[in-house]
Protein backbone atom coordinates (compact mmCIF):
# COMPACT_ATOMS: atom_id res chain seq x y z
CA UNK A 1 0.00 0.00 0.00
CA UNK A 2 2.77 2.85 -1.37
CA UNK A 3 1.49 5.71 -2.50
CA UNK A 4 4.14 7.69 -4.19
CA UNK A 5 2.87 11.30 -3.41
CA UNK A 6 5.84 13.41 -5.64
CA UNK A 7 4.77 16.11 -3.88
CA UNK A 8 5.34 15.09 -0.29
CA UNK A 9 8.67 13.47 -1.56
CA UNK A 10 9.75 16.37 -3.14
CA UNK A 11 8.21 19.37 -1.61
CA UNK A 12 10.38 21.68 -4.09
CA UNK A 13 7.82 20.91 -6.59
CA UNK A 14 4.64 21.45 -4.71
CA UNK A 15 5.53 24.25 -1.63
CA UNK A 16 7.14 27.85 -2.63
CA UNK A 17 9.89 28.49 -0.46
CA UNK A 18 8.84 31.01 2.34
CA UNK A 19 7.32 34.45 1.59
CA UNK A 20 8.87 33.92 -2.41
CA UNK A 21 7.81 37.02 -4.41
CA UNK A 22 4.45 37.78 -1.64
CA UNK A 23 5.88 40.85 -0.52
CA UNK A 24 5.43 44.04 -2.22
CA UNK A 25 8.61 45.79 -3.00
CA UNK A 26 7.85 49.00 -1.55
CA UNK A 27 7.61 47.32 1.98
CA UNK A 28 11.02 46.33 1.72
CA UNK A 29 14.06 48.46 2.59
CA UNK A 30 16.64 47.13 1.18
CA UNK A 31 16.72 46.61 -2.69
CA UNK A 32 18.94 44.02 -4.42
CA UNK A 33 22.12 46.32 -5.87
CA UNK A 34 22.66 46.92 -1.88
CA UNK A 35 23.20 43.25 -1.18
CA UNK A 36 27.68 43.30 -2.01
CA UNK A 37 27.59 46.90 0.14
CA UNK A 38 25.85 45.16 3.12
CA UNK A 39 28.44 42.07 2.36
CA UNK A 40 31.52 44.19 2.78
CA UNK A 41 30.24 46.33 5.56
CA UNK A 42 29.66 42.98 7.27
CA UNK A 43 33.26 42.11 6.95
CA UNK A 44 34.58 45.21 7.72
CA UNK A 45 32.96 45.10 11.00
CA UNK A 46 34.23 41.93 12.08
CA UNK A 47 37.89 42.84 10.52
CA UNK A 48 37.97 46.40 11.89
CA UNK A 49 36.78 45.01 15.71
CA UNK A 50 39.47 42.35 15.82
CA UNK A 51 42.35 45.09 14.71
CA UNK A 52 40.60 47.40 17.29
CA UNK A 53 40.81 45.06 20.06
CA UNK A 54 44.81 45.30 19.61
CA UNK A 55 44.95 49.06 18.71
CA UNK A 56 42.80 50.42 21.90
CA UNK A 57 44.05 48.00 24.48
CA UNK A 58 47.60 48.68 24.24
CA UNK A 59 46.60 52.73 23.28
CA UNK A 60 44.92 52.24 27.37
CA UNK A 61 47.72 50.00 28.23
CA UNK A 62 50.29 52.84 27.56
CA UNK A 63 48.54 55.82 28.49
CA UNK A 64 46.63 54.52 31.87
CA UNK A 65 48.57 51.80 32.85
CA UNK A 66 52.36 52.08 32.69
CA UNK A 67 54.36 55.49 34.04
CA UNK A 68 52.25 57.72 36.23
CA UNK A 69 49.31 56.88 34.41
CA UNK A 70 46.33 59.15 33.95
CA UNK A 71 48.86 61.66 35.25
CA UNK A 72 50.99 62.16 32.89
CA UNK A 73 48.94 62.55 30.34
CA UNK A 74 49.96 66.69 28.47
CA UNK A 75 51.18 68.33 26.04
CA UNK A 76 54.65 66.93 26.60
CA UNK A 77 53.37 63.16 26.75
CA UNK A 78 51.68 63.54 23.35
CA UNK A 79 54.88 65.67 21.74
CA UNK A 80 57.09 62.56 23.15
CA UNK A 81 54.77 59.66 21.40
CA UNK A 82 54.08 61.59 18.12
CA UNK A 83 57.90 61.58 17.66
CA UNK A 84 57.95 58.22 17.19
CA UNK A 85 56.16 57.59 13.20
CA UNK A 86 55.09 54.39 15.07
CA UNK A 87 52.88 55.72 17.51
CA UNK A 88 52.09 58.47 15.06
CA UNK A 89 50.86 55.18 12.50
CA UNK A 90 49.40 53.52 15.41
CA UNK A 91 46.48 56.28 16.28
CA UNK A 92 46.15 57.20 12.40
CA UNK A 93 44.66 53.76 12.21
CA UNK A 94 42.74 53.58 14.97
CA UNK A 95 41.50 56.59 13.85
CA UNK A 96 40.27 55.48 10.63
CA UNK A 97 39.18 51.75 12.28
CA UNK A 98 37.12 53.28 14.65
CA UNK A 99 35.50 56.00 12.89
CA UNK A 100 34.33 53.98 10.58
CA UNK A 101 33.29 51.15 12.47
CA UNK A 102 31.23 53.15 14.42
CA UNK A 103 29.77 55.15 11.46
CA UNK A 104 29.00 52.06 9.92
CA UNK A 105 27.26 50.75 13.40
CA UNK A 106 25.44 53.83 13.99
CA UNK A 107 24.13 53.55 10.48
CA UNK A 108 23.12 49.89 11.24
CA UNK A 109 21.08 51.49 14.34
CA UNK A 110 19.33 54.09 12.23
CA UNK A 111 17.88 52.55 10.09
CA UNK A 112 16.43 50.11 12.91
CA UNK A 113 15.24 52.90 14.64
CA UNK A 114 14.22 55.32 11.95
CA UNK A 115 11.34 54.43 10.28
CA UNK A 116 10.58 57.65 8.22
CA UNK A 117 12.17 57.47 5.13
CA UNK A 118 13.05 61.68 5.57
CA UNK A 119 14.07 60.53 9.41
CA UNK A 120 16.68 58.09 8.44
CA UNK A 121 17.99 60.60 5.80
CA UNK A 122 18.37 63.38 8.09
CA UNK A 123 20.07 61.21 10.65
CA UNK A 124 22.50 59.83 8.04
CA UNK A 125 23.56 62.90 6.66
CA UNK A 126 24.31 64.59 10.50
CA UNK A 127 26.16 61.19 11.11
CA UNK A 128 28.02 61.27 8.06
CA UNK A 129 29.19 64.88 8.53
CA UNK A 130 30.13 64.78 11.79
CA UNK A 131 32.38 61.94 10.42
CA UNK A 132 34.02 63.34 7.83
CA UNK A 133 35.09 66.51 9.80
CA UNK A 134 36.59 63.84 12.91
CA UNK A 135 38.25 62.00 10.58
CA UNK A 136 40.18 64.73 8.57
CA UNK A 137 40.66 66.94 12.04
CA UNK A 138 42.27 64.09 13.50
CA UNK A 139 44.27 63.13 10.75
CA UNK A 140 45.41 66.70 10.65
CA UNK A 141 46.29 66.78 14.29
CA UNK A 142 48.88 63.84 13.70
CA UNK A 143 50.12 65.27 10.68
CA UNK A 144 50.74 69.15 11.41
CA UNK A 145 51.48 68.71 15.00
CA UNK A 146 54.66 70.70 16.18
CA UNK A 147 56.21 69.10 19.38
CA UNK A 148 59.06 71.89 19.73
CA UNK A 149 57.69 75.34 20.61
CA UNK A 150 59.28 78.35 20.62
CA UNK A 151 58.32 81.88 21.99
CA UNK A 152 58.85 85.19 19.91
CA UNK A 153 62.20 85.39 21.31
CA UNK A 154 63.07 81.77 19.84
CA UNK A 155 63.49 80.25 23.16
CA UNK A 156 61.82 77.02 23.83
CA UNK A 157 58.28 76.93 25.66
CA UNK A 158 58.23 75.50 28.86
CA UNK A 159 55.72 72.95 27.78
CA UNK A 160 58.33 71.61 24.95
CA UNK A 161 59.05 67.81 25.65
CA UNK A 162 63.05 67.57 26.77
CA UNK A 163 63.68 66.27 23.57
CA UNK A 164 63.55 69.38 21.84
CA UNK A 165 66.72 70.90 23.16
CA UNK A 166 68.65 69.17 21.04
CA UNK A 167 66.71 69.80 18.15
CA UNK A 168 66.03 73.78 18.62
CA UNK A 169 69.71 74.64 19.99
CA UNK B 1 19.60 39.17 23.69
CA UNK B 2 20.44 41.36 26.46
CA UNK B 3 24.14 40.50 25.30
CA UNK B 4 22.92 42.71 22.13
CA UNK B 5 21.39 45.32 23.93
CA UNK B 6 24.79 45.34 25.93
CA UNK B 7 26.29 45.49 22.71
CA UNK B 8 24.67 48.16 21.06
CA UNK B 9 24.49 50.31 24.11
CA UNK B 10 28.23 50.30 24.22
CA UNK B 11 28.60 50.80 20.85
CA UNK B 12 27.26 53.92 21.10
CA UNK B 13 28.34 55.38 23.90
CA UNK B 14 32.16 54.32 22.54
CA UNK B 15 31.29 56.69 19.43
CA UNK B 16 30.13 59.57 21.34
CA UNK B 17 32.96 59.65 23.42
CA UNK B 18 35.77 58.99 20.70
CA UNK B 19 33.87 62.18 18.93
CA UNK B 20 34.67 64.37 21.85
CA UNK B 21 38.26 62.73 21.93
CA UNK B 22 39.45 63.87 18.92
CA UNK B 23 37.99 67.14 19.82
CA UNK B 24 39.81 67.69 23.43
CA UNK B 25 43.33 66.23 21.53
CA UNK B 26 43.34 68.51 18.60
CA UNK B 27 43.65 71.21 21.27
CA UNK B 28 47.07 70.19 20.83
CA UNK B 29 47.12 72.24 17.99
CA UNK B 30 45.51 75.17 19.58
CA UNK B 31 48.21 75.76 22.30
CA UNK B 32 49.39 73.82 24.97
CA UNK B 33 47.99 75.98 27.82
CA UNK B 34 44.50 74.44 26.59
CA UNK B 35 45.08 71.31 25.99
CA UNK B 36 46.69 70.71 29.58
CA UNK B 37 43.65 72.63 31.06
CA UNK B 38 41.02 70.79 29.26
CA UNK B 39 42.88 67.27 29.93
CA UNK B 40 43.43 68.39 33.41
CA UNK B 41 40.29 67.83 34.08
CA UNK B 42 40.01 64.09 32.90
CA UNK B 43 42.53 63.96 36.28
CA UNK B 44 39.63 64.56 38.80
CA UNK B 45 37.75 62.00 40.84
CA UNK B 46 34.82 62.35 38.89
CA UNK B 47 36.63 61.57 35.51
CA UNK B 48 38.48 58.79 36.70
CA UNK B 49 35.62 57.06 37.90
CA UNK B 50 33.97 58.01 34.53
CA UNK B 51 37.45 56.07 33.03
CA UNK B 52 36.41 53.17 34.76
CA UNK B 53 33.06 53.41 33.16
CA UNK B 54 34.59 53.66 29.58
CA UNK B 55 37.06 50.86 29.69
CA UNK B 56 34.38 48.96 31.14
CA UNK B 57 32.08 49.43 28.08
CA UNK B 58 35.16 49.16 25.58
CA UNK B 59 36.25 45.97 27.33
CA UNK B 60 32.67 44.50 27.28
CA UNK B 61 31.99 45.30 23.55
CA UNK B 62 35.73 44.20 22.88
CA UNK B 63 35.29 40.52 24.27
CA UNK B 64 31.40 39.72 23.28
CA UNK B 65 32.74 41.20 20.20
CA UNK B 66 35.10 38.71 19.77
CA UNK B 67 32.40 36.44 20.66
CA UNK B 68 30.39 37.43 18.31
CA UNK B 69 33.21 36.64 15.50
CA UNK B 70 34.17 33.71 16.95
CA UNK B 71 30.30 32.33 16.09
CA UNK B 72 30.32 33.41 12.96
CA UNK B 73 33.66 32.32 11.66
CA UNK B 74 34.42 29.55 13.57
CA UNK B 75 32.61 25.97 12.74
CA UNK B 76 31.81 25.17 16.38
CA UNK B 77 30.69 28.77 17.61
CA UNK B 78 27.20 28.84 17.44
CA UNK B 79 27.38 25.55 19.47
CA UNK B 80 29.49 27.03 21.72
CA UNK B 81 28.04 30.36 21.89
CA UNK B 82 26.64 30.40 25.76
CA UNK B 83 29.55 29.30 27.29
CA UNK B 84 31.56 31.61 25.11
CA UNK B 85 29.09 34.53 26.81
CA UNK B 86 30.27 33.32 30.37
CA UNK B 87 33.90 33.51 29.06
CA UNK B 88 33.37 37.13 28.10
CA UNK B 89 31.70 37.84 31.48
CA UNK B 90 34.55 36.31 33.57
CA UNK B 91 37.50 37.85 31.33
CA UNK B 92 35.66 41.23 31.69
CA UNK B 93 35.06 41.36 35.50
CA UNK B 94 39.48 40.03 35.52
CA UNK B 95 40.36 42.62 33.49
CA UNK B 96 38.25 45.51 34.65
CA UNK B 97 39.39 44.17 38.39
CA UNK B 98 42.87 44.42 37.52
CA UNK B 99 42.38 47.87 35.89
CA UNK B 100 40.09 49.82 38.12
CA UNK B 101 42.65 48.26 41.01
CA UNK B 102 45.28 49.62 38.67
CA UNK B 103 43.82 53.04 37.54
CA UNK B 104 42.42 53.81 41.55
CA UNK B 105 46.35 53.64 42.67
CA UNK B 106 48.28 55.26 40.22
CA UNK B 107 44.83 58.13 40.87
CA UNK B 108 46.03 58.26 44.48
CA UNK B 109 48.99 58.78 44.57
CA UNK B 110 49.47 61.62 42.23
CA UNK B 111 46.84 63.44 43.47
CA UNK B 112 47.08 66.69 44.90
CA UNK B 113 43.49 66.93 46.29
CA UNK B 114 40.95 69.31 44.38
C1 LIG C 1 40.36 57.42 29.33
C2 LIG C 1 40.86 56.79 28.33
C3 LIG C 1 41.76 57.45 27.29
C4 LIG C 1 42.79 58.34 27.46
C5 LIG C 1 43.32 58.91 28.78
C6 LIG C 1 43.32 58.65 26.15
C7 LIG C 1 44.38 59.51 25.90
C8 LIG C 1 44.84 59.89 24.65
C9 LIG C 1 45.99 60.71 24.40
C10 LIG C 1 46.90 61.29 25.49
C11 LIG C 1 46.12 60.86 23.05
C12 LIG C 1 47.22 61.64 22.33
C13 LIG C 1 48.13 60.74 21.50
C14 LIG C 1 48.52 59.44 22.13
O1 LIG C 1 48.69 59.35 23.36
O2 LIG C 1 48.62 58.44 21.38
C15 LIG C 1 45.03 60.13 22.43
C16 LIG C 1 44.78 60.06 21.08
C17 LIG C 1 43.83 59.25 20.50
N1 LIG C 1 42.97 58.37 21.16
FE1 LIG C 1 42.80 58.15 23.16
N2 LIG C 1 42.60 57.95 25.19
C18 LIG C 1 41.64 57.21 25.86
C19 LIG C 1 40.72 56.36 25.28
C20 LIG C 1 40.58 56.17 23.91
C21 LIG C 1 39.62 55.25 23.31
C22 LIG C 1 38.64 54.38 24.08
C23 LIG C 1 39.79 55.34 21.95
C24 LIG C 1 39.08 54.59 20.85
C25 LIG C 1 37.80 54.40 20.77
C26 LIG C 1 40.82 56.33 21.70
C27 LIG C 1 41.25 56.75 20.46
C28 LIG C 1 42.20 57.72 20.22
C29 LIG C 1 42.52 58.23 18.89
C30 LIG C 1 41.88 57.80 17.57
C31 LIG C 1 43.55 59.20 19.07
C32 LIG C 1 44.22 60.06 17.97
C33 LIG C 1 43.46 61.37 17.91
C34 LIG C 1 43.86 62.28 16.76
O3 LIG C 1 44.13 61.80 15.66
O4 LIG C 1 43.84 63.51 16.95
N3 LIG C 1 41.29 56.79 22.92
N4 LIG C 1 44.27 59.54 23.44
C1 LIG D 1 37.39 46.97 20.68
C2 LIG D 1 37.24 46.32 19.56
C3 LIG D 1 35.87 46.15 18.90
C4 LIG D 1 35.33 44.96 18.49
C5 LIG D 1 35.93 43.55 18.62
C6 LIG D 1 34.05 45.27 17.89
C7 LIG D 1 33.21 44.34 17.31
C8 LIG D 1 31.96 44.58 16.82
C9 LIG D 1 31.10 43.62 16.15
C10 LIG D 1 31.48 42.17 15.85
C11 LIG D 1 29.93 44.24 15.86
C12 LIG D 1 28.69 43.61 15.23
C13 LIG D 1 28.57 43.94 13.77
C14 LIG D 1 27.37 43.28 13.15
O1 LIG D 1 26.47 42.81 13.86
O2 LIG D 1 27.34 43.22 11.91
C15 LIG D 1 30.03 45.62 16.34
C16 LIG D 1 29.02 46.57 16.25
C17 LIG D 1 29.16 47.90 16.63
N1 LIG D 1 30.32 48.50 17.12
FE1 LIG D 1 32.04 47.58 17.56
N2 LIG D 1 33.82 46.63 17.98
C18 LIG D 1 34.92 47.21 18.56
C19 LIG D 1 35.11 48.58 18.78
C20 LIG D 1 34.17 49.57 18.57
C21 LIG D 1 34.38 51.00 18.72
C22 LIG D 1 35.71 51.65 19.12
C23 LIG D 1 33.19 51.62 18.45
C24 LIG D 1 32.85 53.11 18.45
C25 LIG D 1 33.60 54.03 17.88
C26 LIG D 1 32.22 50.58 18.12
C27 LIG D 1 30.90 50.81 17.79
C28 LIG D 1 30.01 49.84 17.35
C29 LIG D 1 28.62 50.09 17.03
C30 LIG D 1 27.89 51.43 17.15
C31 LIG D 1 28.08 48.86 16.58
C32 LIG D 1 26.62 48.58 16.10
C33 LIG D 1 25.86 47.84 17.18
C34 LIG D 1 24.58 47.23 16.67
O3 LIG D 1 24.34 47.18 15.45
O4 LIG D 1 23.82 46.75 17.53
N3 LIG D 1 32.85 49.35 18.20
N4 LIG D 1 31.28 45.80 16.92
Amino acid sequence: MTTTNSEAVLPAQGIEAPRSGRIDPKYLRSNPSSGSFEMVAWVFMRVSGAALVVLIFVHLFSNLMVGEGIHQIDFAFVAGKWANPVWQFWDLTMLWLAMLHGTNGMRTIINDYAEKDSTRLWLKSILYSATAVIIILGTLVIFTFEPCLVDDAGNLMDYAPSFCESVVN
Amino acid sequence: MWSWVGHRITGVGIFFFLLVHVLDTSLVRVSPEAYDAVIGAYKHPIMIMGEIGLVGAIVFHAFNGLRIILVDFWKQGTRYHRQMLWAVMILWFVTMVAFSIRHLMIFFEGWEGF
